[in-house]
């Protein structure tokens, strides 16, 4: 009777995870010294499996990867255990949620050598440069080209365009609460009108903006131009957003407003109380090669660092950059994040 | 007190399984809230209880966790009746088929719902887009399945002789159902009700996509307040409100489960063909599969859907990883991934749940040792009333020292999915488990039987369906968990729905239509395991 149950139990195991064809050389013990460089990172980090060989051979250590949940998750993570960190260096952490991570003191000091360009995105108030960016990508409102000139219509140009009558019922855009894109959209309202944002807020809900729960459901649902065909012609989105909608003509049918634009930047660092730091310091200097910096845009849809790398060619036709875009101190961020969500809640829930 | 030691001796292992793996995690997570910079403070956390805003987060969490379940009920049941005790053509595809909903990653049911009900789609004349009602719809399009099942199980294994009594004495369909069906079916009703409310009330995804983020359940305000905000103490707030009414909800639901004759048929007769009186549950039936079957539908339309025509060029796409890179495993590799961890989650999930509903449907013998057993039985449901960011993130705090350095291991992800499945594998088996002559065991006892042997010989033939549809659940809870997993996952082995959350989440027509692809496999892969479990027969069983 029991041959059967046996059986049906042993087969399970033996196509499971634990079944033990895992590689057994990447685990080892904690304790022991070891030859590896543990990167914390989110969901949303890609290297293609190249480059992380690369990064082995030439450093002599095992990379391992942990990524998991989003640029919050992974800085509130990063804090929370600081005093037994998850790996030696991350990568993730954005001009958002940076503040945070410094004034906890999450990352030790690295200097690192920076390319061209790049010191225009260190963070404001690092003195130590814990922190060294790695690449950048501006949140913009985007609109479809095709559906304006189709109409008849002027498309919008600016963020006060985005409450007048003409664009009724036509923006989407994903809720500060739940989304990072989203997030960097109230902060462009803060930047760009100070203490009245919540009154662009209020006419920009009495136009009919929608809000969405992340840039998924906006982009992709609602978006005239999103994977499933929607009916709102103007969406928030990214710089590189119209690198991605090209049409068999050849040329994209969106755009970015790039008087609308929020500056991302993310960054890397050192953690402190690194097991390996010498490695982890190898990594950071490692995601600043040219190599690293060029694979950026299409493995993880951002702009590097590097000014001197080259685009792709539909990034450097079509993902147009802001020349001034809007931004907010990191210190001031972390400071009102809390009480801006709360404001902005109340008045989207109305 | 034998008996009680007994009794602790059984409950050891998942004890220690729940102990290290859910009440260390989580109490660590509470702590964070409750003391703050070294000191305990209380009266912060208690503050947070009085906001407004706290209150009015509570309040809809309740009605809405309601209404999904009353629909959830009303339509499962109903339908339980026709899936599982009258024959039809392709009753089992149809059976697998209704599980689909439960593995779908929420991300991409909301997608497929707002295709169906947002502005732009054919049912936007509704007005459903971002409504309450919206959210109750989802809910009960994650749950009937639940309900179908559970309720589904314990009704084949239903004795069919004293309703066929009551009919012959003149009982009108209406009274059996009313008079000898319901009050026996009490049990796996009221089980797969709580369990179903449970999910509701702590559902995620779904209030915030389907709800326009107009409101906010208490789950998704602990998200908030956990991963953006880093206000712990709001968040223990509201995670010890969560813990308090789970508790209420379990000392109810176990008054009410209590049925005076609980006695199951080991033998069930072969089900009748459809007939005229069965209006009401092909009705139910029908509607359920429409709940189910339109998002299905529009997903598997959108992923057929290339450029401008149509064809299966998202489908070729998953054997690569995508048209730049941008994956690091192909989404085939995913599935192999997904469908081990799943394997490893289920008998995780299988043994411990067998295990602890053995060790609370046993006759109590005294009130002490049924208010160990009540205890236990409520200890084990309280996994599902846990945010997983809570979980996630009390993992990360408290399994970082040997002997339980965690942190980094294998096993985590398979372990946290067993500990959400297990709450319905057990709600699953206890009823059944609960249906069992206690005589029949004294008699097999007494005849010179060991315990194994009794629970082979008695228990096990009447157990078999409960425990293919417990395996069945808990298959799909771990193929469609992405709070958790999302958490824990480490990227050189992401499993479907962080592959899926992954491509939906970038522009590009090619991943969106790869997302959908993606999704309409998990699925598919989904019904093709749950048609084998229910094939899965083992004849030789009623021997014994």
């Amino acid at each position: 009777m029991l041959a059967p149950t046996l059986a049906v139990v042993l087969a399970a195991t033996a196509c499971s995870v634990i079944g033990g064809d895992d590689e057994p050389g990447k685990e080892t013990a904690s304790g022991q010294v070891s030859k590896r460089v543990v990167l914390v990172t989110h969901e949303s980090f890609v290297l293609p499996e190249d480059l992380q060989q690369k990064f082995e051979q030439e450093s002599g250590y095992d990379l391992v990867v942990r990524a998991s949940g989003d640029a919050g998750v992974l800085t509130n993570k990063l804090v929370l255990t600081k005093a037994d960190p998850l790996g030696d260096v991350a990568f993730g952490v954005d001009n958002t949620f940076a503040s945070r991570a410094l004034d906890e003191g999450v990352f030790a000091p690295y200097a690192a050598k920076l390319p061209a360009g790049a010191d225009e995105f260190l963070l404001e108030g690092d003195g130590d440069q814990a922190l060294t960016p790695i690449d950048n990508a501006n949140v913009c409102v985007n609109i479809d080209d095709t559906w304006f000139a189709d109409k008849g219509v002027a498309p919008p140009k600016t963020l006060d365009d985005l409450y007048k009558p003409a664009y009724r019922d036509l923006f989407v855009t994903p809720g500060a609460a739940t989304s990072s894109p989203g997030m960097a959209f109230l902060l462009t309202t803060v930047a760009a009108y100070g203490a009245k944002w919540p009154d662009y807020w209020a006419r920009l809900m009495r136009n009919g903006a929608k809000l969405t729960d992340g840039w998924s459901d906006a982009y992709q649902v609602d978006f005239t131009q999103g994977g499933g065909k929607g009916d709102r012609p103007i969406v928030l989105s990214y710089d590189s957003s119209p690198a991605f909608t090209i049409a068999d003509d050849g040329t994209s049918t969106t755009s970015a407003l790039l008087d609308t634009c929020f500056r991302q930047v993310e960054y890397a660092g050192v953690l402190d109380g690194a097991e390996n730091p010498d490695g982890a310091k190898a990594l950071v200097d490692f995601l600043l090669t040219p190599e690293v910096q060029a694979a950026l845009p299409d493995s993880m849809y951002v702009f590097p660092v590097d000014s001197s790398v080259e685009l792709p060619a539909d990034w450097a036709k079509f993902a147009k950059q802001p020349t001034d875009p809007f931004a907010v101190a990191p210190a001031d961020i972390a400071e009102h994040r809390d009480e801006w969500l709360r404001v902005w809640s109340d008045i989207t829930s109305r | 007190m034998k008996r009680i030691a007994t009794l602790i001796g059984l409950a050891a292992v998942p004890l220690a399984v729940l102990g290290v793996f859910f009440v260390l995690p989580v109490s660590g997570m509470l702590a964070e809230g409750f003391w703050v910079d070294g000191h305990f403070d209380p009266a912060a956390v208690a503050e947070v209880l009085t906001r407004p805003r706290t209150l009015r987060v509570i309040w809809f969490t309740v009605w809405s966790a309601l209404a999904g379940t009353t629909v959830a009920v009303l339509l499962g049941v109903p339908a339980a009746h026709l899936l599982h005790r009258r024959r039809f053509r392709g009753r089992g595809a149809l059976r697998a088929v209704l599980l689909v909903p439960f593995v779908l990653p929420t991300v991409v049911v909301g997608v497929a719902f707002r295709e169906l009900i947002g502005e732009a789609g054919p049912l936007g004349f509704l007005g459903f887009d971002g409504s309450a009602g919206a959210i109750v719809a989802g809910l009960a399009f994650f749950n009937v399945a639940v309900v179908i099942r559970a309720v589904g199980a314990a009704w084949e294994s239903l004795d069919p002789r004293p309703g066929e009594a009551a009919a012959a004495l003149g009982a009108s369909p209406a009274q059996v159902f009313r008079t000898v069906t319901l009050p026996a079916l009490r049990p796996a009703i009221v089980s797969a009700a709580s369990v179903v409310f449970l999910f509701c009330a702590t559902a995620f995804g779904i209030v915030l996509t389907l709800g326009g983020l107009r409101y906010s359940s208490v789950e998704t305000e602990i998200y908030l307040l956990t991963t953006n905000l880093l206000d712990l103490q709001a968040a223990a707030a509201l995670s010890i409100v969560q813990l308090m009414a789970i508790t209420a909800l379990l000392v109810l639901t176990s008054r009410l489960r209590a049925v005076a004759d609980p006695t199951l048929a080991r033998t069930t007769a072969r089900p009748p063909r459809v007939s005229r009186g069965d209006w009401p549950s092909v009705l139910a039936t029908l509607l359920v599969g429409l709940l189910v079957g339109l998002p299905v539908a529009a997903l598997v339309v959108g992923s057929l859907q290339v450029g401008d025509g149509w064809g299966l060029g998202n489908y070729r796409a998953l054997t690569t990883v995508g048209s730049r890179d941008a994956l690091l495993v192909p989404v085939t590799d995913a599935l192999v991934t997904s469908l081990r961890t799943a394997v490893d989650a289920t008998w995780m999930s299988l043994s411990l749940g067998l295990l602890v509903a053995v060790i609370v449907t046993r006759r109590s013998h005294t009130r002490a040792e049924r208010r160990v057993r009540g205890l236990l039985d409520g200890l084990f449901m309280l996994p599902l009333g846990v945010s997983a960011v809570t979980l996630g993130f009390g993992f990360l705090i408290t399994l970082d020292e040997p002997p339980l350095d965690f942190r980094d291991s294998l096993l985590l992800v398979p372990i946290a999915q067993a500990l959400v499945a297990l709450p319905l594998v057990v709600r699953t088996l206890a009823p059944a488990l609960g249906g069992v002559d206690d005589r029949q065991r004294q008699a097999a006892a007494s005849l010179g039987a060991g315990p194994l042997r009794t629970f082979v010989t008695v228990d096990l033939p009447i157990m078999w369906k409960p425990l293919l549809a417990a395996a069945g659940f808990a298959f799909a809870v771990s193929l469609g968990e992405f709070g958790a997993t999302s958490f824990l996952a480490r990227d050189e082995r992401p499993t479907m729905p962080i592959v899926i959350f992954h491509l939906i989440g970038h522009p590009g027509a090619m991943n969106y239509g790869m997302a959908l692809a993606a999704s309409v496999v998990l699925a598919a892969s989904t019904a093709v395991v749950m048609l084998a479990v229910e094939r899965l027969r083992v004849p030789s069983l009623g021997a014994f």
